[in-house]
């Protein structure tokens, strides 16, 4: 019992931390509508630079001080970025926003380990409360205890501030409806900048009053940015008393969950997220969404049929393909390869995000999943490649078929958040069930058949699937269902007032998009000979993003030639510097403030327009 | 003959009786029009005809079909077409793809991935819109036609399945005057030739007396008065709650404010 109880105070003084991080999140996202990413980042930054002024200030006043300093210092910077990036961006569709933040996340990352090294840092005990105080015959370490407290404080500040301060009525306005707040002549851009600069200092805070307990360490930010997002949808998105209630459930069912279900105590906190939104699809305290967003992909321009100056470039790239292997050696190959299948990936995500319009955090799931399929038909059945291609992609798509039917019962952020859950606990599974997965260390030995194993033959069976792929993809997008799915996407009322089954469409669009996404993955297992659970973790999925807005989302070929751009980027820039995320950092960044249509689109914008007009006379 | 039946039809929002026991026919071929001030419940009834909004009690037969409780799109596919208020069409289409998305939902072909959508039906889509006279714009992309044009394309859609009846929603609602009566003439015109009844709500009277066959007023819920239009016009309750008499310098009026 006393235990226990022990167990629960832990559970409330993470609980703080937690509703810190996320009550900042909630609030920017309520009112400018950003999906801000980079709160982890700025958490993470809190920490740091906390942990630098508190090693130099001596006394009680000088940590506390520290601590107030810090949180201040990082909130200016957040500032001085949306200032500077986000005030440019506040027009474009949430995902590019969101990208934004996640390119700034990288930089930050990178930056954090060239200043303060890679090195874990032990902070120092805040003064008069680094001793213990007896609980039920417990050591509960007093700290604890102000960080307890510190949560229900915060929420009272935010309370009086948003009630009882012309600004917060302002900003409460703003959340409900933001035109109208600026049509009774609110200066919109310094609202926003001081909201975002208040949920920056937030999550500054937050990760500043955790150098006593943990250490300081660079993955921080990715670790606290998926538990405030689950804890900001189970709240309801813009509800900070939501969050304050789902920080304290997350915050106990970690405490608990490890004692329980120490097998799933990782993914505890998905299962609950996904169950909620089962029920209540708004979270806890939210409510739908009153106002339109910019949807993604919603243009006014429709997909069109390629022109035949398009098709002559198609058989161009299609001949470069072919004839790449007279000229290339083995290490060129394999990354041709390589980008060939993850085309297929960034295509089969286009066609759940771009045509179906569901965006999906998770979708390195099904790839995932169809990697895992082949490592397991191999170890177990001993299958030749040839039917293992084929029945591998299965388990991708039994998952798809699966997930598939919860999410399409929801939409926007609060589909992607549960993308994002399904694709954790698939990696959970895998990176725990050791005997069946190999856990951490993976599946090794997964070679092709005896004529497939050599780079040049290797590379043209994925030459020829990749593209057969990629043509049925292309066929389904011009295809009654494609245009179906895509308009399910522009109106659910209509799409409803034409006899169509929206769900049944989503779910059908979904699985499908799983199952391209599984026979990528199918692929890339025999291209390194092994499956880890990386090819089903975050970083994955985040890649496909940034490979269909960087190619452009409004047009097929878009996914395709970005999935190419990233993947060739991204290893010259791993194999010629140790600033690879800067590096990647700033082009996302550079890319979504100059080319929000990406890279296809701008071309489309700048050469294309001639060809159109030809084009529509002609009709 | 009544190609709609509707009893008792009723929707409570708490304690708000939004629609109160309700009931009407609609005959066949005719241009029923619903009107009555804001917040009378026009949109809620008909809401509740096609499905989208579920009724607390009542009954709707549509040619002594039972359809109370069925989906929008199971509505749809019982011949019940509808345009909305405030636009709903497909943005990234073309106006022609537009249509054929109907007809093609209409032949239960939304789940076929051979052919190419955009040459399916497309001499059928190309007749509607000729019938409402969108022809010449038949390529432009849906997101970027006037008002106007975008409700004769939601007429054209709802046209796509040969409707029994058509709900429509304010149809000329934003639309300039003469542009009102060019889109009522052209549908009293196709309602004449396909032998399909109307049910309207307008708040323009003088389309609603210029075009419909009769006229419902709704208040609070409940119909007060069911006629043909000059009835409705000398109707002295309809009168006083909505039409207003006429009489600028109405002593009791003039008294409340």
């Amino acid at each position: 019992m006393d235990f226990l109880f022990i167990q629960f105070l832990n559970g409330l003084s993470s609980a703080s931390s937690l509703f810190l991080v996320a009550s900042g999140l909630s609030i920017i996202f309520g009112v400018t509508h950003i999906t801000n990413f980079a709160h982890g980042a700025f958490y993470m930054l809190g920490a740091y630079v906390a942990y630098t002024l508190t090693e130099a200030w001596m006394g009680a006043i000088g940590f506390w001080g520290g601590i107030i300093v810090a949180a201040g210092t990082v909130a200016l910077f957040g500032a001085l970025i949306e200032i500077i990036l986000l005030r440019r961006i506040y027009r474009s569709p949430e995902l590019f926003q969101l990208l934004a933040t996640f390119g700034i996340t990288l930089i930050i990352e990178d930056l954090v380990i060239q200043v303060w090294g890679a090195e874990d840092l032990l902070g120092r005990r805040a003064p008069g409360l680094d001793g213990a105080i007896d609980i039920f015959g417990q050591a509960f370490p007093t700290y604890e205890l102000v960080l307890i407290a510190l949560g229900p404080i915060c929420l009272c500040a935010l309370w009086l501030l948003f009630n009882r301060t012309r600004w917060g009525v302002l900003v409460r306005a703003a959340t409900q409806d933001r035109m109208m707040v600026s049509a009774l002549g609110v200066n919109q851009a310094w609202l926003f900048t001081g909201v975002f600069t208040l949920g920056v200092f937030l999550a500054a805070l937050g990760g500043a009053v955790q150098i006593p307990r943990d250490a300081v360490h660079n993955a921080m930010d990715l670790q606290i940015i998926v538990e405030a997002f689950v804890i900001v949808v189970i709240g309801g998105f813009g509800n900070v008393l939501g969050a304050f209630l789902a920080s304290f459930i997350i915050a106990e069912l970690n405490s608990f969950g490890i004692l329980l279900f120490p097998k799933i105590s990782m993914i505890l906190m998905f299962i609950v997220m996904a169950l909620v939104l089962v029920v209540r699809p708004y979270g806890l305290l939210g409510k739908a969404e009153t106002h339109a967003r910019t949807a993604l992909g919603n243009v006014v321009r429709p997909l069109a049929p390629l022109t035949r100056k398009a098709k002559n470039w198609v058989l161009a790239a299609l001949l470069v393909f072919l004839i790449l292997p007279i000229f290339a050696d083995d290490f060129v190959l394999n990354v041709g390869s390589e980008i060939l299948i993850f085309a297929l990936f960034a295509a089969s995500l286009h066609l759940m995000m771009g045509v179906g319009g569901m965006v999906s955090f998770g979708h390195a799931a099904y790839f995932g999943l169809g990697a895992y399929g082949v490592a397991l038909l191999v170890k177990f059945l001993n299958m030749p490649m040839e039917a293992a291609i084929v029945i591998a992609p299965l388990l991708a798509i039994a998952g798809a078929i699966i997930f598939g039917w919860f999410c399409v019962r929801l939409s926007g952020v609060y589909l992607a958040m549960l993308t994002l859950a399904f694709a954790q606990i698939s990696w959970s599974i895998i990176f725990q069930w050791d005997d069946v997965t190999g856990g951490d260390n993976g599946l090794l030995g997964i070679w092709p058949s005896e004529w497939a194993s050599n780079q040049q033959a290797f590379y043209y069976m994925t030459l020829v699937i990749v593209i057969a792929a990629l043509y049925a993809i292309r066929r389904i997008i011009f295809s009654p269902f494609g245009y179906t799915l895509r308009g399910c996407r522009d109106s659910l009322l209509r799409a409803d007032a034409i006899g169509i089954d929206r769900l049944r469409i989503q779910w059908f669009g979904f699985v499908l998009a799983g199952s391209f996404s599984g026979l990528a993955g199918v692929l890339y297992a025999y291209l390194k000979g092994s499956v880890f659970p990386d090819y089903i973790s975050i970083p994955l999925s985040v890649d496909g993003l940034v490979m269909v807005l960087l190619g452009g989302i409004q047009t097929v070929a878009g996914p395709i030639i970005g999935a190419g751009v990233f993947k060739a980027l991204s290893t010259i820039i791993i194999s010629h510097t140790e600033f690879w995320k800067i590096i990647l950092g700033a082009f996302i960044v550079i890319l979504v403030v100059a080319f929000p249509q990406g890279i296809v689109g701008f071309f489309l914008e700048r050469f294309g327009s001639k060809e159109e007009d030809i084009a529509e006379e002609k009709q | 003959m009544s190609s709609l039946v509707v009893k008792g039809l009723s929707k409570y929002f708490g304690g708000v009786k939004a629609v109160n026991n309700v009931d009407f026919e609609v005959q066949k071929g005719e241009l029923l029009a619903l009107i009555g001030p804001n917040g009378a419940g026009k949109s809620t009834c008909f809401n509740m005809l096609n499905g989208q909004l579920a009724a607390d009690a009542g009954s709707i037969k549509l040619f002594d079909e039972e359809i109370i409780g069925l989906q929008p799109r199971q509505v749809w596919r019982k011949g019940v077409g509808r345009t909305f208020q405030i636009a709903a069409t497909f943005t990234s289409m073309s106006v022609i793809e537009n249509v054929q998305m109907a007809i093609i939902s209409y032949h239960k072909r939304l789940l076929s991935m051979l052919p190419f959508a955009g040459s399916l039906y497309k001499e059928e889509a190309y007749e509607l819109l000729e019938l409402v006279s969108m022809e010449d714009q038949a390529n432009r992309p849906c997101g970027m036609l006037a008002y106007g044009d975008v409700k004769r394309l939601e007429l054209a859609i709802a046209l796509a399945n040969d409707p029994k009846i058509l709900l429509m929603d304010e149809p000329a609602a934003g639309m300039a005057p003469n542009e009102r009566i060019a889109l009522m003439q052209l549908t009293a015109d196709i309602v004449k030739d396909k032998g399909i009844s109307v049910l309207f709500t307008e708040h323009d009277m003088d389309v609603v007396f210029s075009h419909a066959n009769r006229v419902m007023v709704l208040n609070r819920g409940e119909v007060i008065a069911l006629g043909l239009p000059s009835e409705i016009r000398e109707n002295e309750e309809v009168q006083s709650i909505y039409l207003g008499t006429g009489a600028v310098y109405d002593e009791e009026l003039v008294g409340n404010a």
